[in-house]
Parts: structure tokens; C-alpha cells; sequence
């Protein structure tokens, strides 16, 4: 009997000495194992595996808070492990996310406005383009300190207009009629194989650009209005989905675009593979490293009425609810994206890309003033990327982007979803954006 | 080993059975059997039990891990019902699920079957069929993107040497399920091992007595080899089902991740993919747990199903009539 005890004892033991372990384990901290502490600021989202522009802003924010430490485990930003440390009740003191995320987190209750800390660190927010602080704004109070900020542009292989005939003028947005022939001329395919796009809308991606060039926002300035079923947005699909129509169609033009190597050596460009496209200005960047001898010319996209229209995205820095340590979170986001900290990195950047016999191809970011420093220390390169960057630098004052919304991912899908229907000839642009408009309007209802 | 000195008695009740349970304590090796399974039991209840216990009680709340969390009874399971995405995707994912399983099984057993007949190289050929299992589910999805491209990828190209223009398997909602089942069948190696490993177990003497009896090749593969492998296949069959219904990696590889977001499409929408998205991409996680448990209760029914209809087809050598 009292042997029975002993191993009834053993094994009480054994299984508390295992449940133990395992809730220790369990109650790590989520973000790398660093438990939140006063004197750390843990960041979530962004790592110390940046580029240089990244780590060069990094060290000087990481000053800006000494002689307190920081915490930021490699990795951008993931949902899951966000909200897994939300619900363990170890909430990262500052996260680094798309822009697009800050409205859903917002109507969430996850994030805190930032008034207190813009008012503390006194964070002049009139830096920041109009456009990147509208999409960190919901419900009139600002979610986030906004970023990176990423510029569309029409990227136009002079070789191949050239070669057909075709001008810069043809690639105005403004004359649809005109766009759609100039790619047809610039299109190259026979037997149901594509082998060069004339000119790819970048569906369903860039549907937004398109619908804002045909005179509508696609979700309204406050993010709880959608506007995909709007006539001048049917209209914009119609007429985007008409030019890959007029380019072999969907099945052989997607296809043909798969095969791309975008970011080798022979990339479309180098291999005259496309007349021209749409397309964010990181990749102005990509080619003057994979092919610095392309010749590439930078159209805006403009509106039917002829203005210029930029869509742009971004990323950007908030603030937890539970944050501990709130004080050198709100410090870190203004140091990261203060004018000084930029036109460091701006230098820092011309003095790697020098060395290395690289050329500086410029920076778009979040805050107007810097913009306009960094603008002055761009150094000619050749006529082709010094009119890119020119048209990039310019195209920053017509920039809009989708505003924060309570829904942002469902509202993302429905329109993605939309289109992708009408590219495979499912529905027609009306019906996909009817039923969109319909799952819109139904995932904000739920969320705000 | 201790042995149980008294008889079991089939008809003894659950008072009995306990006071027998609890009396097994009195042998040590009782203890150490507890032992050993602990780690398991443990793993078990924590990453298993724990959570589906959680899931069925989150199925009834609006859960979203950061709002505040309310009861809204049936509510999730009535929104399963009036959801098309969830027809959607179900009608999908059976579709995908009946094409791939007697897919898969036919040509593994077809591998199999010639793999019986190799002496020399077999062992070779059983490690180039087992290869693929190897890699991991997201490489097979790129790889699809790869293969399956409508113009320029391996597939077509085959195609064109026998002069048949192949579809564009990616962007045609008709061809995307049939692609993808295709692909699947990259990973066969599983199911050949173990119908090769049934076929040998087949007694000899009953293919020459069959051969005396003159019966043709298919007369012996139909009437001796089916029926003796299957119980094999018929363990496949179940699994391979559940794993269809389950499906999710190289499909969302293929058209979910976010480089790829250009080809998402209904057609590819599964059941398991859109509780992936209602949880953590729309943080819906008290719909997406009744959605859970609504697959749960589909596959209850369907292997259910299958283990009725079974007990005329399947021949268990020795067992009782």
C-alpha cells in the first residue's frame, strides 16, 4: 500500500514537473522570448535585418531611446503572431505593418490612437504627405506614424515604342482609345502564345489606379462607403480587362507574364518582353542593379480629365493597446521618420552605392520635407533615371491611397476577387462589382 | 510482464470494468506503461483535446482574439448555411476530393503492380516513386505554377510534341481542379509502398491455382490480388479522403499566397482555405471554429459511410463471418 503511494506520488510529480515546462514555454514571450520589460522597447514587424536605410535609421532611433534597450526579432510583420501576443496579454510596445492593416486593427480596439503621443513628442504631422497620414487615419484620429511611401508610375521600354512607333503621348491614361492601340501595336503573339506584352493594366492589383483614373475613389474618404459598383468603376474594368482582351486574353497573357524573370538579369525590360505597365517605383531600383543599361522612360498615370493621379501605399509605425512601454515607442516612430533621420539614411545610402560604383536612384517617403532634402542630393546618373526619378519625385504631390477602413482585408478580397471573375470570363464587370459591393458593404457593416 | 489472473468477462459493467482498471495500479508495470505514455497523453490533451474543446465552445461566440468576445449561440453555424462561399468552397473541395482519390489510388496500385513484377532495380524505382513525398507541400505548390504554366510550362510543352494544345490550366476555372488533382499525384510514393507491401503478401498459391484453373492475368489481378489487398486499400481510401477534404497547402501555394493573389479564384476556393482566411485574415475565429466543426461532422459521416459500404467489399483473411 504505502508502495502504491510512493509511485502514485512519482507519477503526480512527473506530470506537474511536465505541465511545468509546458507552461512556462507557453507563456514565453510570443516575439521572440524577450519578456516585456521597463527599459525595453519591443517592436514587432521590424527586424535588424533591414537594408541599409533601414539599419542606418535604426541605429540613430535606437540613440534617440538609449539608455533604454530594443528588442526587435527579425521578420516583418505577421497577423497570427500579432494577435497571438495580443491574446497572451504580451502586447509588442510598437509594430511596424502595412498601412492598409492600421483601419481593421483600429476598429478593432488593438492600436491606440496616437493623439497623446503626437502631442507629447510633438510630432508635427503636417510633414507627412496628406495621402499617407489619410491612411492611418480612421474615425478622425490618427492610428499610425506613416512610413515608407510607395509611388506607381508607368514604366515605359523605350526600345520596344520605338521600334513600333509608338510616343510617350500614346501612353497617356488620359485617351483610353489611344492607350489601347498603342498597345495593341507594341503586342507581339501568334498561336495563342503571347511572347511580348503591348501593355499590361496590372489587374487585379492595380484596379484602384484604374478606377480612380475613370473619376472614382473606390472606398470613400472615411472607409465605410464602398464604391465598387459605381458606373465610372465598372466602366475602368471594363476598359482594363478590354486592353488584355486586346493582347491575346487573360489565359495566354497571364501566362506569358509568369514566365518573367523580374528581378534577374533578363527581366522583361532587358529582354523587351513589354512595351509598358504600371508599376511601384522600388523597381526603378531593381533594374538599376539587374540592368542598369535598360532604357527606361517614367510616364504619370493622369485621369480622363487630364490630371496627374498616384496611387500609393505604404508602410507605417503604431502603437499597441497595452503597450508598456509607450514613452520610446512614440519616440522611436517620430525618430524613424523624422527629416533628419531620412536625409541620414539618404547619405549614408550614396556613400554605400558609391563605394560599391552604384548609383543612388532616390527615396520616396512618408514625410514631404524630407522628400524635398533628399530630392537635393540626387546625383545624375543618364538621361533614362534621371527622368525616372524626376517623374517619381513630382508624382508625390498627386498621391492618393485608400483610406483606412474597419474591413480593409474583406475589402480587399471582394474587389480582388471582382476582378479576378471578370478576367476569367465568369461574370461581366457589373455583375462581379455588384456582388463585390454587396460583400463590402456587408464586411464594414460587421466591423465597424 | 504481469498477466491479469482473472478472466475478462465481455459482459461485466462499467462498475466492474473500473474496479478492474483501478486494480491494474497495483502492478508496477501498469506505472511504467502510464510512464511512457504520459508524454503523449500530455501532447494530447495540450496541442489536440484542448483545442477542439476551445473550438466548440468559441463556435458559439464572436471571438476575434482582440474585440470583446460575446455569446451568439447558433448564430456562426446559421451563417454557414446562408454563406455561398461555403457551398462554394464544400462543392469544391468534394469535387477535387472524388477526382483525386480514385485517382491517386489507381495509379498507385498501377505502380505498384509493375513494381511486383521488377526483381532487379526495385529497390531503385521504390525510392524514385517514394522521392516526392519528400518535398515539402509548398514547393509541389510552385512548382504547379511551374509546370502547369499555360504557355511555356513543361506540361504544354509535352503536349505540343503530340500535337495537342494543352489548356490554360491556371486562368481556366475548368481546368483548375483537374490541374490541381494532377499535381497531387506527384506524391503517390505513400500508397505504392503500401499496396507493393500487400501485393507480396499475397499467398503464392493462390495466383497457381488460379493459373491452373486458366485464369487470364486480369482474372487473377481482379479476383485474387484486389480482394487480398483490401484491406489496404480500403485504409487508404479513408485516408486519402479525409486528406482531401483537409487539403490546403499546395493549393493555397499556388493561388493564395500574396504574390499570387492575381489568380485566386472560386474555382480553387477549398473548404479548408477559406477557414484559414475567416480566421486569421479576417480574424472571424467564432465562424471559422463552426466551420471547423462543420468539416469535422462532414468527414465523420463520410468515413462512416465508407467503413458501412466497406464491410461488402473489403476481405479480412480469417475473419469472422
Amino acid at each position: 500500500m504505502r508502495d502504491r503511494w510512493k509511485r502514485l506520488g512519482s507519477l503526480a510529480a512527473a506530470m506537474a514537473l511536465v505541465a511545468v515546462v509546458a507552461t512556462s514555454a507557453a507563456s514565453a514571450h510570443p516575439t521572440g522570448g524577450t519578456a516585456a520589460k521597463a527599459g525595453t522597447l519591443n517592436i514587432m514587424g521590424f527586424g535588424t535585418n533591414g537594408d541599409d536605410v533601414a539599419m542606418s535609421r535604426y541605429a540613430i532611433a535606437a540613440r534617440a531611446v538609449a539608455p533604454d534597450t530594443v528588442a526587435a526579432p527579425n521578420g516583418g510583420f505577421n497577423d497570427q503572431a500579432f494577435l497571438a501576443a495580443l491574446a497572451s496579454g504580451n502586447a509588442p510596445d510598437l509594430v511596424y505593418m502595412d498601412r492598409a492593416k492600421i483601419g481593421t486593427y483600429a476598429a478593432k480596439g488593438a492600436l491606440m490612437p496616437l493623439t497623446s503621443c503626437i502631442k507629447s513628442q510633438k510630432i508635427n504631422t503636417k510633414q507627412y504627405w496628406p495621402a499617407a497620414l489619410d491612411s492611418v487615419t480612421y474615425k478622425k484620429q490618427v492610428y499610425g506614424i506613416p512610413e515608407f511611401m510607395s509611388v506607381r508610375a508607368i514604366i515605359a521600354d523605350w526600345p520596344v515604342l520605338k521600334a513600333n512607333g509608338v510616343t510617350l503621348a500614346d501612353l497617356n491614361t488620359r485617351h483610353p482609345a489611344k492607350l489601347r492601340a498603342a498597345a495593341t501595336k507594341m503586342f507581339e503573339g501568334s498561336g495563342g502564345k503571347v511572347s511580348r506584352i503591348g501593355f499590361d493594366p496590372k489587374l487585379p492589383e492595380f484596379f484602384p489606379l484604374w478606377a480612380k483614373i475613370y473619376g472614382v475613389d473606390i472606398l470613400s474618404a472615411n472607409g465605410l462607403v464602398p464604391h465598387l459598383n459605381d458606373k465610372r468603376a465598372v466602366a475602368a474594368l471594363s476598359y482594363a480587362v478590354s486592353l488584355i482582351n486586346a493582347q491575346g486574353g487573360y489565359g495566354p497573357f497571364l501566362s506569358f507574364r509568369n514566365t518573367w524573370d523580374f528581378f534577374g538579369a533578363d527581366n522583361q525590360v532587358q529582354k523587351q518582353q513589354v512595351g509598358a505597365w504600371p508599376m511601384e517605383d522600388w523597381y526603378v531600383n531593381v533594374l538599376a542593379g539587374s540592368s542598369p543599361g535598360v532604357q527606361t522612360l517614367l510616364v504619370p498615370t493622369r485621369d480622363l480629365h487630364g490630371r496627374v493621379v498616384n496611387y500609393t501605399s505604404g508602410s507605417a509605425w503604431a502603437i499597441p493597446k497595452g503597450a508598456k512601454n509607450v514613452a520610446d515607442a512614440c519616440k522611436w516612430a517620430k525618430t524613424m521618420t523624422a527629416t533628419s533621420t531620412w536625409v541620414a539614411a539618404a547619405k549614408n545610402r550614396i556613400t554605400i552605392r558609391t563605394a560599391k560604383g552604384q548609383k543612388f536612384t532616390g527615396l520616396r517617403t512618408g514625410n514631404a520635407v524630407a522628400d524635398k532634402a533628399i530630392r537635393k542630393l540626387y546625383t545624375k546618373i543618364n538621361p533614362w533615371f534621371d527622368q525616372n526619378v524626376t517623374v517619381l519625385q513630382n508624382l508625390l504631390q498627386h498621391s492618393f491611397s485608400i483610406p483606412a477602413s474597419p474591413a480593409s482585408a474583406e475589402f480587399q478580397t471582394a474587389w480582388t476577387n471582382a476582378v479576378n471573375r471578370v478576367l476569367q470570363g465568369q461574370q461581366t464587370p457589373k455583375q462581379a462589382l455588384d456582388q463585390a459591393q454587396a460583400e463590402a458593404v456587408a464586411a464594414i457593416k460587421a466591423a465597424k | 510482464m504481469a498477466v491479469a489472473s482473472t478472466p475478462r468477462n465481455p459482459t461485466a459493467g462499467p462498475l466492474t470494468r473500473a474496479r478492474r482498471w483501478a486494480a491494474g495500479f497495483r502492478e508496477r508495470d501498469t506505472w511504467w506503461a502510464y510512464g511512457f505514455l504520459l508524454p503523449w497523453l500530455f501532447g494530447f490533451v495540450v496541442f489536440t483535446a484542448g483545442p477542439m474543446v476551445a473550438s466548440a465552445v468559441l463556435s458559439f461566440t464572436d471571438y476575434s482574439v482582440i474585440s470583446t468576445t460575446h455569446n451568439v449561440g447558433l448564430a456562426n453555424y446559421r451563417s454557414i448555411a446562408s454563406d455561398p462561399y461555403v457551398l462554394k468552397s464544400l462543392k469544391n473541395t468534394l469535387f477535387m476530393t472524388a477526382m483525386w482519390v480514385p485517382a491517386d489510388m489507381a495509379f498507385s496500385l498501377l505502380l505498384a503492380s509493375m513494381l511486383a513484377r521488377i526483381d532487379r532495380l526495385g529497390g531503385f524505382f521504390r525510392t524514385v516513386f517514394y522521392l516526392p513525398v519528400l518535398t515539402p507541400t509548398v514547393g509541389v505548390g510552385i512548382l504547379y505554377l511551374l509546370l502547369f504554366n499555360g504557355s511555356y510550362g513543361l506540361i504544354d510543352r509535352a503536349l505540343a510534341i503530340i500535337h495537342v494544345s494543352g489548356p490554360f490550366w491556371q486562368t481556366d476555372p475548368t481546368w483548375i481542379k483537374p490541374s490541381l488533382v494532377i499535381m497531387l499525384l506527384w506524391q503517390v510514393g505513400t500508397n505504392v509502398v503500401l499496396y507493393l507491401a500487400a501485393i507480396k503478401n499475397v499467398p503464392q498459391q493462390l495466383y497457381e491455382a488460379a493459373a491452373i484453373d486458366g485464369a487470364s492475368a486480369w482474372r487473377r489481378f481482379k479476383d485474387v490480388t484486389l480482394p487480398m489487398i483490401s484491406p489496404t486499400l480500403f485504409f487508404t481510401f479513408i485516408i486519402l479522403t479525409i486528406s482531401g477534404i483537409q487539403l490546403f497547402d499546395q493549393v493555397y501555394t499556388a493561388f493564395y499566397n500574396p504574390s499570387s493573389q492575381g489568380t485566386s479564384t472560386d474555382a480553387s476556393l477549398l473548404a479548408v482555405i477559406y477557414l484559414f482566411q475567416q480566421a486569421f485574415v479576417y480574424f472571424h475565429m467564432g465562424f471559422a471554429s463552426a466551420l471547423a466543426w462543420m468539416l469535422f461532422g462532414l468527414i465523420m459521416v463520410v468515413t462512416v459511410v465508407q467503413i458501412v459500404v466497406s464491410r461488402r467489399f473489403v476481405y479480412y483473411e480469417g475473419a469472422a463471418k
